[in-house]
């Protein structure tokens, strides 16, 4: 429920979270975005579009995922009791798929018959080639040349599920460059297509739309730690690239001003290195992919490439709620590099029998630090959204491993 | 306003004429020799110039003018350089009206109320900002008007009856017509839905009205001139100069007259099209 002073109101009627979010886009894309907006304003309010999603979330997905305690991590950080949010467990392996159910129901509403997503870890886009495959959509993915490399065992999948992956050679050939690839894609195929983005960026509705998704991680950790511990946590710990596993952590807890927020960028090589994916950190507010936020970009307002080892990281902005967040204090930001995530990914592999993704493994990387300067009655719940399978080529890499 | 504009398009209308508008990407494929190109541009016919504001991340772009981008990236172009590129011509040439176009964070991050002072005293005429629609007009648009820059809006095919009140609303200059749904350079428009279109937005406007996207030969600008006060090309243009350089880039001999000589023969198209 939100109170007056609530900070869960936003955004405002233009999309605006303080001085981030906004519509920065092109003229032909603007009817569509006022178009998706009034679909979804009306979705919400309609009980049986909350009736379909329910259905495919607990059937198909497999929510609600359980609130885990990682007892032998809790005892060997010897501090706050640690416990995972496990949408690792849903279907598909990451949280990605709560979104992509949600816009995907949204777009057969609205008649679309081709979908276009984006991905960088390759999760979201097969989540998307997933639900597509189910409801009997065409389904196109855009993905950095570098993230196809890099991500084999996803590509495979997504053609498995029968999606077209298309392989983006311009720019840093990853993350941002496919992004750029779909709006191509969607300015051009302005009649049926249903653009499918992943994460809380683009312009509004997109980050109101797919938080609200994603929401129902943050709304099932809290009903599943006042059932377990009788109270709220005290820190909540999410990985960002886009932000949208962590504002769907955060968000039901934003007006309960004990819990701490904190999210987890990726730091690469290291924040002073410049090799890095870490924009709040790092950068400065600027206009990309259609809102205002914290950018990662040069003295000429270039955009810089970001670099992480956790494709899903590997993006130089980051959603304008957190940004927001972020300038009124309410959410603080960490990083972590991509040694020290390798280093948790190891951990939570042999303590707890979870290979997570190495995007959570950035989370989980604060978490070694944070958890142990908590005291023992305290309580954090890390956001597990993704599992590591999908990674273990990369880890072997840095391992030195031949596999 | 600054008047170029609205003059340039009062004198081609007593000409009888359409005029042509040429674009490319400030510093492709380096500074020198895009201000040679540049400094011919009006004798080779180029009634207006769009001089575009090189960004990392075109997305309305198509290949050749993403290429175009980067190239002058590349060879160090910036704001800043771009400004006083455009007060280098300003200063030999008082009437051919100056348009920037691009994307909206180099300007944000330049500083808008700086960027827009700069540009003025530069001597540019008009902006085209492809990432900030009506919705977001007090960024920028507003505060181009209260200079004296024309800020100048482009329509689209999914402009339609309920949209083109706020495209129009604090449009000034001209009207620029994307005649088609995508991104530069890739498709060519059909004359026959394009002259449907210009007829549509006639009726709500009395500003001048540019067409742009996909015209490459002069047949085609030719074609479009019968309809439009305007015909853009930019992507053949661009591509045109790609074909001048070697193997890494660099301009081969010749380049600028081939750019220009292009440019001329598109004018002659637009030229020689009688109105309707
Ligand atoms: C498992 C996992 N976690 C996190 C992310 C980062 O995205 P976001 O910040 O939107 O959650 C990705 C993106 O691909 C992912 O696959």
């Amino acid at each position: 429920m939100s109170k007056p002073n609530s900070l869960r109101t936003g955004p405002d009627e233009h999309g605006h979270f303080g001085i981030h979010g906004g519509r920065y886009v092109a003229e032909t894309l603007m009817p569509l975005i006022l178009e998706l907006e009034e679909a979804w304003e009306a979705a919400k309010k309609d009980p049986s579009f909350k009736a379909e999603l329910d259905h495919w979330l607990k059937d198909y997905v497999g929510r609600p995922s359980p609130l885990y305690l990682a007892e032998r991590l809790t005892e060997q950080l010897g501090g706050a009791k640690v416990y995972f949010k496990r949408d690792e467990l849903n279907h598909t392996g990451a949280h990605k798929i709560n979104n992509c159910i949600g816009q995907i129901l949204l777009a057969k509403r609205m008649g679309k018959t081709r979908i276009i997503a984006e991905t960088g870890a390759g999760q979201h886009g097969v989540a998307t080639a997933t639900v597509c495959a189910r409801l009997g959509l065409e389904c196109i993915v855009y993905m950095g040349a570098l993230d196809i490399e890099r991500q084999q065992p996803n590509v495979f999948r997504m053609r498995l599920l029968g999606a077209d992956v298309r392989a983006v050679h311009s720019g840093s050939r990853s993350l941002k460059d496919s992004m750029n690839e779909a709006l191509r894609d969607w300015v051009t195929n302005v009649r049926d297509t249903f653009y499918l983005i992943g994460t809380v960026a683009g312009p509004h509705p997109y980050p109101v739309m797919v938080r609200d998704f994603q929401s129902i991680i943050g709304n099932e950790a809290r009903e599943q730690i006042l059932e377990k511990e009788g109270r709220l946590p005290d820190a909540l710990v999410a990985a960002v690239g886009g932000g949208s596993n962590a504002i769907g952590l955060f968000h039901p807890f934003l007006d309960d001003g004990g819990v701490r927020l904190v999210a987890v960028e990726a730091a690469g090589d290291g924040v002073e290195t410049g090799r890095h994916a870490a924009a709040m950190t790092a950068g400065t507010p600027g206009v990309l992919h259609g809102s205002r936020s914290y950018l990662m970009q040069d003295d000429d307002g270039q955009v810089l490439e970001a670099h992480s080892i956790s494709a899903g990281l590997d993006y130089p902005g980051i959603g304008p709620e957190h940004s927001w967040l972020k300038d009124i204090g309410r959410m603080e930001v960490a990083s972590a590099t991509d040694r020290e995530a390798l280093d948790a990914f190891q951990l939570c592999s042999r303590l707890e029998g979870i290979l997570p993704a190495l995007e959570p493994s950035h989370a989980l990387a604060h978490v070694t630090k944070l958890a142990p300067a908590m005291g023992k009655d305290k309580i954090l719940i890390m956001n597990l959204c993704g599992r590591g399978d999908k990674d273990i080529f990369t880890v072997a890499k840095a391992m030195g491993v031949e596999i | 306003m600054s008047g170029r504009i609205d003059a340039r398009f009062k004198a081609l209308k007593e000409e009888g004429r359409a005029g042509l508008v040429t674009f490319l990407c400030a510093g492709d494929p380096d500074i020198p020799t895009f201000e040679t190109i540049l400094a011919g541009l009006p004798q080779a016919g180029a009634d207006l110039i769009e001089i575009g504001m090189p960004f990392s991340d075109p997305m309305a772009d198509g290949p050749a003018i993403q290429a175009g981008n980067l190239r002058a990236l590349k060879n160090g172009i910036s704001v800043a350089r771009t400004l006083e590129i455009v007060r280098r011509f300003r200063a030999a040439d008082p009437a051919t009206p100056i348009i920037l176009m691009g994307y909206y964070n180099p300007i944000h991050h330049y500083g808008r109320h700086g960027f827009l002072d700069d540009a003025k005293e530069a001597g540019v005429d008009g902006l085209i900002i492809v990432d900030l629609p009506p919705e977001e007009d007090e960024e920028l648009c507003l505060p181009a008007l209260e200079r004296g820059l024309n800020f100048i809006r482009l329509a689209t095919p999914t402009t339609d009856a309920k949209r083109l009140p706020a495209v129009l609303a604090n449009t000034s200059g001209f009207l620029y017509y994307v005649s088609l749904t995508g991104i530069t350079g890739v498709k060519s428009a059909a004359a026959g839905e394009v002259g449907e279109a210009v007829a549509r937005l006639r009726a709500s406007t009395d500003l001048p009205i540019a067409v742009g996207f996909g015209i490459r030969e002069p047949e085609q600008a030719a074609a479009i001139a019968r309809h439009a006060d305007a015909a853009v090309v930019g992507s053949a243009l661009v591509s045109e100069l790609a074909s001048c350089l070697d193997e890494e880039g660099r301009p081969q001999p010749g380049l600028v007259e081939a750019v220009l000589g292009k440019v001329q023969a598109l004018a002659q198209g637009v030229r020689g099209a009688r109105r309707k």
